[in-house]
């Protein structure tokens, strides 16, 4: 560093580094003021007559074009500062260094982070009862909950096949629709009841997967993908179009609802509330589904972090680094994929049956592409094969568009017609941004050797080369 | 080497042709294609136990394709190759593996994200955890590099130490035969000097059978016994390592003009 001489030291940026930045963003804007000038300069509003009116909003596109001029200043200010901290102190694990046994400060955050995070999810439904003053008003945070940790255990299932395995399944909700399918048939056909039809329906999703993984083993990369894709398709244009099995688009409805070990939700004598002498209350079962899909989240976490430690499961990571490496050592990869197709699915499928009797109503509807894009993203948001990365991707993707319903004040900012609702995919689009531009790698980048001597040792992923795997 | 054991190892070799000892591993008239281009045209070599056999060869030849047909990747067209008296001509690789057969492949192929341990441990996948200590050891005896990066991350270490990594790998599985992929690409003279001690020490105390393919034609005929040069997917040449060195062809079209003479080794 002593050749450079406070140039980049924080705060202090030289003129000659500035004019560039200045220079960047003005390119910025102006790739940005090209891209508006078709989209937002002019909008079509019905005249008085039924002649079509264009009004003009270049205010709006000036205005949004410097916003990105500033957000890029800013941006390129923050990595410079961020650079130069890192050049001055050299990271923990550095190229050709052995990985460092003391966890560093980000590790020890993220450790208490998690316990907040397992916390947090246990006491949900008493934080929101005490916070909102009453059982039922929570039921909004119950609800949310619920869906949150639908698309954990969602994404959990997933990451087996992508994070570990390293197979793109473009098609995962196929399965998530074949275990809700299972359950709302077996369920209003035979009768069973859920806790029968919620390991079969993990067994059916399971077969699938299999059936699937068959034809797509001598596939990789984005060949994988499409086929996937395609099942995913398929599948959802069969329980269209199988009218007589599936009901077609309008789906199955009173599907039978889940009950405690086989005692109902129910204000009667054999109740729930009656048999433990509580208060009839309705909110119970949703209580009760809470803690349902919490257990089978964490059960889906559970057997994934176990299976790591396994030859399975290191099989699978290696599957993912190195096929061919992968067979010269007495892998065999046919199996290898398959049980990770397979299980991947028995979790989705688990998931869609707890989705079916959570819903009560399930149509094709549910299944369609954009489910397993949200899946996707949440697995390669988090960080491909970390646990906990996938947890918080989940409840940024899923919980904090919800979020934007609670944005009504900033009608006042930008007057009466603005709907936030209108704006998730936006923002949508803009936290992806943000992702590839601050870490590319998902949320949480390291991954723990499975298996250690002595000490953990977090490998970090600072050396990990993008887009491998 | 003295002129005994070259006389020996002669006579060993004629043994084996003459069908007294059954080879280890026989390839048998093996023909590879990839799509209708031939990369191998009825190849015959045998590796004997015990022994250690090099295949040289100009770049695309067809060293690794033979190499990857004995794995079963691609799989030969025509011909068979029989390993310890067993046809595994069509066997899948990972079958292959089980035989006790082990490779470092072309190119390294260590799995970069997982540590070094880690991939011992892939390398160790058949056997599980019955003798993992005792080998791990032996490994690091064998390269104390390795043993020094245990905890890295294989992507992060140097070509060399990957090569290492690689033939570690492959050891952990207690192969009989061990099949290697031009150990030296890349790599500095003294750690090639370094990896082919190491092969020649395997031999040596473990009797374990090594066919190397190399393109580094000198260092391989020096340390192995026999040796079979390949040409446009034929074998035109066969026969001790000192009698190929020694042979004016080899030396005009692998030792004096090309990259590897004897200079400074």
């Amino acid at each position: 560093m002593a050749h450079s001489p406070s140039a980049t030291q924080a705060g202090a940026i030289p003129g000659s580094a500035m004019a560039g930045i200045l220079r960047d963003a003005a390119l910025y804007a102006l790739v940005a003021f090209g891209l508006c000038v078709p989209i937002i300069s002019y909008r079509t509003e019905a005249g008085p007559g039924s002649d079509l009116l264009l009004v003009p909003r270049w205010g709006l596109v000036a205005s949004l074009c410097a916003a990105i001029f500033v957000v890029r200043i800013l941006q390129r200010l923050i990595l410079l500062r961020r650079d130069a901290r890192r050049a001055l102190t050299p990271s923990p694990a550095q190229a050709t260094e052995a990985v460092h046994g003391e966890p560093d400060a980000g590790q020890k955050t993220s450790r208490f982070g998690l316990w907040m995070f397992v916390g947090v999810a246990l006491t949900l439904p008493l934080i929101a009862t005490l916070a909102t003053g009453g059982l039922s008003s929570a039921r909004y945070w119950i609800d949310l909950g619920i869906l949150i940790l639908t698309y954990v255990m969602l994404g959990w299932g997933l990451n087996i096949v992508v994070g570990l395995a390293g197979l793109l399944d473009l098609g995962y909700v196929a399965f998530y629709a074949v275990g809700a399918y299972s359950y709302a048939l077996l369920s209003t056909t035979f009768g069973l009841s859920f806790w029968i039809c919620l390991p079969l329906a993990g067994v059916f999703a399971g077969l699938w997967g299999m059936l699937l993984g068959f034809p797509v083993l001598r596939l990789r990369g984005d060949y994988l993908a499409i086929v996937t894709l395609a099942f995913g398709e398929i599948i959802r244009l069969v329980l269209i179009n199988w009218t007589d099995v599936t009901g077609g688009g309008a789906g199955i409805s009173s599907i039978p609802r889940a009950t405690f070990f086989g005692i109902p939700f129910s204000a009667g004598e054999d109740g729930f509330a009656a048999r433990f002498g509580i208060p009839y209350d309705s909110m119970h079962r949703l209580v009760f589904l809470y803690y349902l899909i919490l257990a089978l989240a964490l059960f889906t976490n559970f057997v994934t972090l176990r299976l790591r430690r396994l030859p399975i499961g290191r099989a699978w990571e290696a599957l993912r680094e190195d096929e061919i490496a992968c067979r010269s050592l007495g892998i065999d990869t046919t199996a290898t994929k398959l049980t990770a197709f397979a299980l991947g699915a028995a979790f989705g499928g688990i998931a869609g049956s707890f989705f079916a009797v959570r819903q009560g109503f399930i149509s094709p509807e549910s299944f369609n592409f954009l489910e397993s894009a949200i899946i996707l993203a949440i697995v390669v948001l988090g960080g491909m094969g970390s646990q906990v990365g996938v947890a918080i991707a989940a409840v940024a993707m899923v919980g904090g568009p919800e979020m934007l319903r609670n944005l009504g004040f900033l009608k006042a900012v930008f007057g009466e017609g603005f709907d936030p609702n209108e704006y998730r995919l936006l923002l949508f689009g803009l936290a992806m941004v943000a992702m590839m531009v601050w870490r590319p790698r998902g949320l949480i980048s390291e991954r723990l050797p499975s298996v250690s001597l002595g000490k953990r040792r977090a490998v970090s992923g600072a050396h990990v080369s993008e887009g491998h795997g | 080497m003295s002129v005994a054991g070259i006389n020996v190892l002669v006579e060993e070799t004629r043994a084996i042709q003459a069908g007294a000892k059954p080879p280890l591993l026989a390839v048998r008239d093996v023909s590879t294609y990839y799509g209708s281009v031939a990369a191998l045209r009825g190849v015959d070599i045998d590796v004997a136990d015990g022994e250690i056999v090099t295949l040289i060869g100009a770049n695309g030849a067809g060293k690794s394709t033979l190499m990857m047909t004995i794995f079963g990747s691609p799989q030969a067209r025509t011909g068979t190759i029989t390993y310890d008296g067993r046809d595994i001509t069509r066997l899948p690789t990972h079958a292959i593996a089980r035989l006790g057969i082990a490779q470092s492949p072309e190119g390294r192929r260590v799995f970069p994200r997982m540590s070094v341990f880690e991939n011992l441990q892939m390398g160790a996948s058949l056997h599980g955890e019955r003798h993992f200590q005792e080998d791990l050891e032996k490994v690091c005896t064998l390269f104390p590099r390795v043993k020094e990066r245990l905890h890295q991350r294989a992507g992060t270490m140097s070509g060399g130490e990957q090569q290492m990594l690689a033939i570690a790998r492959a050891l952990m599985s207690r192969p009989r035969l061990l099949l290697l992929d031009e150990p030296s690409l890349g790599l500095a003279p003294l750690v090639v000097k370094g990896i082919f001690d190491a092969i020649k020490e395997l031999n040596r105390t473990d009797g374990m059978t090594i066919f190397l393919v190399e393109q580094n034609a000198y260092h391989a005929l020096k340390l192995a016994h026999r040796g079979y040069v390949l040409v446009n997917g034929r074998v035109t040449m066969s026969g001790t390592g000192r009698a190929l060195l020694d042979d004016p062809n080899v030396k005009a079209a692998y030792l004096e003009g090309g990259h590897t003479g004897p200079v400074g080794a």
